[in-house]
């Protein structure tokens, strides 16, 4: 392949769509493991999940991304019932939770994972929409609609729980949660009752994320397991808990997937997070915009 | 002493059995049995002694895997050689990935292991000598002496790794090793203050486990005469690596053992009779059951139970 200006602002354009893409659906995981210390393995899971039930309320006849912000007061509710059960089950008990925590999760995602396999089948399932298919011509450019709907649903998403989190009553009790939680006993506040009202949002978010996902691409139950490595590369990356920094980890994750795509092919792609992970930790573990 | 009895009349057994007239398929199921007895005690060498949870065992197994693939296209090494170098060749992927537990601990450490896994899935895939995505068939040499079929070869053999790994996690957990990683297990810093080597015993264990696992990957091209990078790197083997001793019992050498023998004979026989994807839903399904009501597995069930009856 030869390396052309080209190709390169080409693949920084589709990079940036891409990346913030891949914000959206860390930002959850962002706020369960990186402001909750919830080691949520089965996030991209419950994510992908969120993409099949989009698929099944598209069969009758909703977009997509309406069908996703429908989903998340149920998903809302799954997130408070995961974290309730997470803490009555291995918070609480204290001694040696993070072995047995992070079994529940990592279990918790080859069931959801083997439930959609049997369910719909290992076949990869898509949606359509006015906006899938069709692309924006934009000079010598050629941009998929899809990329842009992801792109600004990704933004306002971004900005919402940035808003959320730093404005509102509760959005700052999270933070406050994430810093100090004993502190926060003392003030008389019960952190529990905040972090399971945190990780219902997160979950619930998640939602609109796997609404995303099947927007973006099709979608195949076994998916969540290359999204383990994208949603924690960004989390990490971005510093745990920082949501103007996970956009900004999103877009760097991005831009170098599709760099390494257009000059490497398809086939590198998938390690890209991977590797960017491993670097990640090996270096800088509190990430870009570490707290 | 009575272990190594033990030991020995089991070896005998799976000779003797390899060599009367039993249904094919008897080994055939065996020898996937026993891999995961491999690698249920090679994960919990580091998991259930150290703590450190590893997702990774898809990519120890593989890589043992594809140096045995490697050795025999090259060389046409036989099978025992394959087994050491996988063995070798693992063991220092262990080290390496033993290397990262200095600054990663608990989710981090997990995390980067699947990174890992992926990472060197794709190098695979990407690998034409021993056949990228879709993968390389391979033809068995004859059977050694005086094996009549090559599956009831490498059920001995799987048997004999099996016997290995089960004395070197014994011994490990008797030792001083053991001991050392315990205290890691339960508070990292403590024991580096009170001067075990915590460095040492990490990387330890973690080649000791990864070598383990290798070796038990190497047979596997030949016994399925193909190997391919996405079965091999499965995360499926990291989930069953993972439940396994969970199930079992991680504080015991024969937790593992127990929970290996017992899982992967459920797993062959829902895969005969319904199928491959409810098998793994019954990996999860126990794993998050026993994680959530008998942390100590059955080893704690069976411990509780002699309690209450006595």
């Amino acid at each position: 392949m030869i390396f052309s200006l080209d190709l390169l602002s080409e693949a920084l354009i589709f990079g940036v769509l891409l990346g913030s893409f891949y914000a959206a659906v860390s930002i959850g995981l962002s706020v369960s493991f990186g402001l909750l210390d919830v080691p949520h393995v089965a996030h991209p899971a419950v994510m992908v999940l969120g993409s099949y039930l989009t698929y099944v309320l598209t069969t009758y006849g909703l977009d997509p991304i309406a069908a996703g912000v429908v989903l998340m007061p149920a998903f809302f509710v799954l997130g408070v019932l995961i974290y309730r059960f997470y803490y009555e089950s291995f918070e609480r008990r204290g001694t040696d939770a993070g072995v047995r925590g992070l079994a529940f999760f990592f279990g918790l995602a080859f069931i959801i994972e083997i439930g959609l396999i049997l369910v719909f089948g290992v076949d990869q399932r898509s949606v359509s929409a006015r906006y899938i298919g069709s692309s924006l011509a934009l000079g010598d450019y050629r941009i998929p609609y899809r990329m842009l709907v992801a792109f600004g649903v990704a933004l306002v998403l971004t900005f919402a729980l940035t808003l959320y989190l730093s404005k509102t009553f509760t959005g700052r009790a999270i933070k406050a949660v994430a810093q100090d939680e004993p502190a926060l006993r003392l003030m008389g506040a019960n952190p529990v009752r905040i972090k399971q009202w945190a990780f219902g949002i997160a979950t619930g978010v998640s939602a609109l994320a796997g609404a995303m996902l099947i927007v973006v691409g099709p979608v195949e139950p076994a998916m969540d397991r290359l999204y383990i490595g994208r949603t924690f590369c960004v989390v990490v990356l971005a510093g745990l808990g920082s949501m103007t920094g996970t956009l900004a980890a999103g877009l760097i994750l991005g831009v170098a997937e599709s760099i390494v795509l257009m000059f490497l092919g398809a086939s590198w792609a998938p390690a890209v997070a991977f590797g960017l992970l491993l670097v990640v930790l090996g270096i800088r573990p509190q990430g870009l915009f570490g707290r | 002493m009575k272990y190594w009895i033990t030991v020995a009349v089991v070896l005998i057994v799976a000779v003797v059995v390899a060599l009367v007239p039993v249904n094919e398929y008897f080994f055939y199921a065996a020898f996937v049995v026993l891999q995961f007895v491999v690698l249920a005690t090679a994960w919990n060498i580091l998991g259930g002694y150290a703590g450190y949870v590893n997702f990774g065992t898809g990519a120890f197994f593989a890589i043992g895997a594809y140096s045995a693939v490697v050795l025999f296209k090259w060389l046409g090494a036989p099978l025992g050689v394959q087994i050491l170098a996988a063995a070798g060749v693992s063991g220092l992927l262990g080290f390496g990935v033993g290397l990262l537990t200095l600054r990663l601990r608990g989710i981090f450490f997990a995390i980067a292991t699947v990174a890992v896994t992926f990472m060197l899935e794709t190098v695979m895939v990407n690998w034409r000598y021993v056949g990228g995505a879709t993968g390389l068939q391979l033809l068995r040499p004859p059977v050694t002496e005086p094996f009549d079929s090559y599956t009831r070869m490498l059920f001995v053999v799987m048997a004999l790794l099996a016997l290995v790994a089960i004395s070197v996690a014994r011994y490990v957990q008797d030792s001083w090793i053991g001991r050392g990683l315990r205290a890691i297990r339960d508070s990292e810093e403590a024991a580096e203050c009170s001067g075990v080597p915590t460095l040492k015993l990490k990387l330890f264990a973690c080649t000791v486990s990864g070598a383990l696992m290798g070796a038990a990957g190497a047979p596997m091209p030949m016994y399925l005469s193909f190997i391919e990078p996405a079965s091999s790197f499965s995360l499926n083997y990291s989930v069953s690596a993972l439940a396994m001793p969970m199930i079992g019992g991680t504080a015991h050498w024969i937790g593992p053992v127990i929970g290996a023998l017992l899982l992967a004979s459920i797993q062959q026989i829902v895969t005969v009779t319904i199928s491959n994807e409810i098998n793994v839903l019954v990996v999860g399904v126990l794993l998050v059951l026993f994680v959530v009501a008998a942390p100590d597995g059955v080893l704690g069930l069976f411990k509780r139970w002699l309690r209450s009856s006595r």
